[in-house]
């Protein structure tokens, strides 16, 4: 039987793989992006289980409106970057440090 | 308004315009509203002098305004007007304004004239205010003034480091004297409860005989007051022990020398122990220590005049000296002959220096005299000031009969001191015959070396100076210059020395007038018996004493002139008749020789006693002190600091966007874990 616990596992993995995916990623920064998907994804997985576990369906509306936001992230983030790429010529993570004081 | 007013204030009002204002009014409006003042000093001045000569004269105060009046201690500005300040006021201004006249000549490739001027009259103005001066508050700052003034004049060229070195050790030589004096001043109010001097004086004989506690030890009052006052007068007047100052302080332009170092300022503590006459006569010990000292810089100051070769130092010395003779006048009680000799004393040693910067200008800035020779047809009128003042300082004269200024004034300190019949007015006796002998050597020497004998400037790196500029200036006269390079075996090296312009000819002029009939017309008004009528109380005088001098042996009144005569004899022959004796005696006499070139070696004891320990302390706080504790744990320690932490708050703001979003995750986990704890 698959319980509740499981999914806050998967979910609990999910989010801590994408955290450590923003931290330790030297590489560009669309695995910036994606990590950051991926911790949406956790939460929206802790609240679609939640919400079946609990009998609630505003989880589930939750979930849809996570995954809209997402999408918008998504289309910004791209977009940020080509315009970036356009004016610096790399998306290397190690050069993107233009807030450096 | 009374005369002594414009007096007093023309020159600081012309000092103040010239030398603030001199970019706006332009260099000859400067120079001349300055020397326009001091000739208006001086025509103000001789009539109040001639008035007291004439005896119609009385001694006034002009008040000028109040000052100070706190509790007991209550004075003013105001302006005293007696015989001694008469005196004082022909010699400051008449010296002064020859000086500002010749000053036209002697500096005028100087860029910085205006300020030369302004300095001048700054320092003719605190002379005047020391003179004049009622109380003796209103004299310190006087005394001041002129220290002020001759720092600047002594230091004038600046961008050299030897006259900037020379003005400091003025200073600093004369803030030790100023110390006695300041002490001096203190105890007078401590123990009179004024400062004004004539309330001072009437009180003097009343505190004959009590003690003051000075030092832990009780001591005589008067003795003490007067020995302080001394000191200061000992910083001023160049004094055995403080004198170190005034041979250095040529470094100033010449002018200044005359001026300053010759005629006014070092005249000052005479001036200060006359004025304060009474006082020094309620003790006895103070005035031996006068006399002591007075003879003993008198003594030194000639041996070592004998041996420079410095035109302006062997001058520098023979001033010292004669500031000598003053002060064991003065210690002997002949006050009045100090007084004339100070009088006499000016006009003729400004008329040396002014005569000495006649000839440093004509050999273009050569001080060393073993550089010159045979100038006495190239300068002729210089020569015949030079040798005005040479006859004036080493006293020629026929007893009864007339004689040069200085003749008068020597042989009455001469014969007051062997009237005087102590013992250390004996010895100072002593040593002024000896010293009118070194004094008549050392003059005729510099006569000699200078005017006599064949050019020798050949050498003289400011010679070779002059005549390659003159050859590159005049390339087209190439056949003139070899000519004169064929015949430079005799000396010249194709340079010849021109007469100095008229405006440095006229105070040379009027001097050497002064240097001749100064004796003559006015010893009677000075020296003579019955001068109580001439001085009016305003200073200490004996009766007995002036009819003792009247009274001395033959011998005594002849001394001088033989010693006179055989100093010139003794010159004649060491520096025109043979030549090679002066360096076979320095080789004879290797140690007294070097002894006296070394001036004694005060520089080198004051260097290993004062100087040199100061400046080891003064590096031990600076390297220890300073550096090591104040600077390293305040300012530097502090900035120390704020570096090193910003260093770290730099590493902090990487730029990457992925180590601010680490920072915001531990700072979310710590907020969140504390609000749960709560």
């Amino acid at each position: 039987m698959i319980g509740i616990e499981h999914y806050v596992v998967v979910s609990a993995i999910l989010f801590v793989l994408g955290v450590l995916g923003i931290f330790l990623n030297r590489k560009n920064v669309i695995v910036i992006l994606m990590a950051i998907e991926l911790i949406l994804l956790s939460v929206n997985i802790n609240f679609v289980a939640f919400s079946a576990f609990l009998h609630d369906l505003v989880g589930q509306v939750f979930a849809m409106f996570v995954l809209t936001v997402a999408a918008g992230e998504a289309a910004i983030g791209l977009a940020i970057l080509v315009i970036y790429f356009r004016a610096r010529g790399t998306i290397a993570v190690d050069d993107v440090n233009r807030m450096k004081g | 308004m009374h005369p002594i007013i414009l007096i007093v204030f023309l020159p600081l009002v012309a000092a103040i315009v010239a030398g603030l204002g001199r970019d706006l009014i332009g260099k000859v409006p400067a120079k001349a509203i300055t020397t326009a003042a001091l000739f208006a000093s001086c025509a103000l001045s001789w009539p109040i002098f001639l008035g007291f000569v004439a005896g119609g004269a009385e001694a006034t105060v002009v008040p000028v305004l109040q000052w100070v009046k706190s509790g007991d201690l209550d004075f003013a500005w105001a302006l005293r007007v007696d015989t001694l300040t008469a005196v004082m006021l022909v010699v400051v201004t008449s010296v002064s304004a020859l000086v500002h006249l010749y000053s036209w000549g002697y500096m005028d490739e100087d860029p910085d004239q205006p300020r030369f001027f302004a300095y001048l009259s700054l320092f003719t103005f605190a002379m005047l205010m020391l003179v004049t001066a009622d109380n003796l508050v209103q004299m310190f700052f006087g005394w001041e003034g002129v220290g002020l003034a001759s720092y600047l004049l002594i230091g004038f060229w600046f961008r050299k480091p030897s006259a900037n070195a020379a003005a400091m050790k003025a200073f600093v030589v004369n803030r030790v004297g100023d110390l006695g004096f300041m002490l001096g001043i203190f105890g007078t109010f401590l123990v009179f409860g004024t400062v004004s001097i004539p309330e001072i004086l009437a009180a003097a004989p009343g505190m004959a005989g009590s003690t003051i506690g000075f030092l832990g030890q009780r001591f005589d009052t008067m003795t003490v007051l007067c020995i302080l006052l001394f000191i200061g007068a000992m910083g001023k007047s160049a004094q055995l022990g403080l004198h170190t100052w005034l041979p250095d302080a040529m470094e100033g332009p010449t002018p200044v020398s005359a001026l300053i170092h010759a005629a006014t300022m070092v005249t000052a503590g005479v001036f200060m122990v006359c004025r304060l006459s009474p006082m020094f006569e309620t003790s006895p010990v103070a005035l031996g220590f006068v006399t002591f000292i007075g003879a003993a810089t008198c003594f030194f100051a000639a041996t070592v005049g004998t041996t420079q070769t410095d035109i302006k130092r062997v001058i520098a010395y023979s001033t010292c000296s004669q500031l000598g003779y003053m002060f064991f006048a003065a210690g002997v009680g002949a006050y009045g002959a100090a007084m004339f000799h100070l009088f006499t004393h000016a006009f003729f040693k400004a008329l040396l220096f002014l005569v000495a910067g006649s000839v440093i200008h004509a050999m273009h800035h050569e001080l060393d005299m073993r550089y010159y020779g045979g100038l006495r047809k190239s300068i002729p009128l210089t020569f015949w000031a030079m040798m005005a003042g040479t006859l004036a300082i080493t006293g020629v004269g026929i007893v009864d009969v007339a004689g040069f200024a200085g003749f008068y004034s020597k042989d009455a300190i001469l014969e007051a001191a062997f009237a005087r019949g102590t013992e250390l007015s004996t010895f100072a006796f002593g040593v002024g015959i000896f010293a009118a002998l070194l004094t008549s050597f050392y003059s005729w020497r510099l006569m000699f070396l200078t005017f006599y004998g064949k050019p020798r400037w050949e050498q003289s790196e400011h010679i070779q100076h002059a005549v390659h500029d003159a050859h590159g200036h005049g390339e087209h006269h190439g056949h003139d210059a070899h000519g004169d390079h064929a015949h430079g075996s005799d000396g010249t090296a194709g340079y010849h020395p021109h007469e100095s312009p008229l405006s440095m000819l006229i105070p040379l002029g009027v001097l050497s007038i002064g240097a001749v009939l100064a004796g003559f017309v006015f010893h009677g008004t000075f020296i003579s018996e019955g001068i109580g009528e001439f001085w009016k109380g305003s200073i200490a005088f004996d009766e007995h004493l002036i009819h003792a001098m009247h009274e001395v042996p033959e011998w005594v009144k002849w001394a001088p002139f033989g010693v006179m005569l055989t100093g010139f004899v003794i010159a004649y022959y060491s520096y025109i008749a043979n030549p090679a004796f002066p360096a076979a005696c320095a080789r004879q006499f290797g140690p007294l020789y070097r002894f006296l070139l070394n001036k004694w070696y005060w520089d080198e004891l004051y260097g290993a006693i004062f100087i040199r320990p100061a400046m080891a302390l003064g590096r031990l706080f600076w390297k220890v002190g300073d550096v090591g504790v104040i600077d390293r744990f305040g300012p530097n320690g502090a900035a120390w600091v704020v570096a090193q932490s910003s260093r770290a708050a730099v590493k902090l703001q990487s730029g990457y966007l992925n180590s601010y979003a680490l920072v915001m995750l531990v700072g979310l986990v710590g907020a969140v874990s504390w609000a749960i704890a709560q």
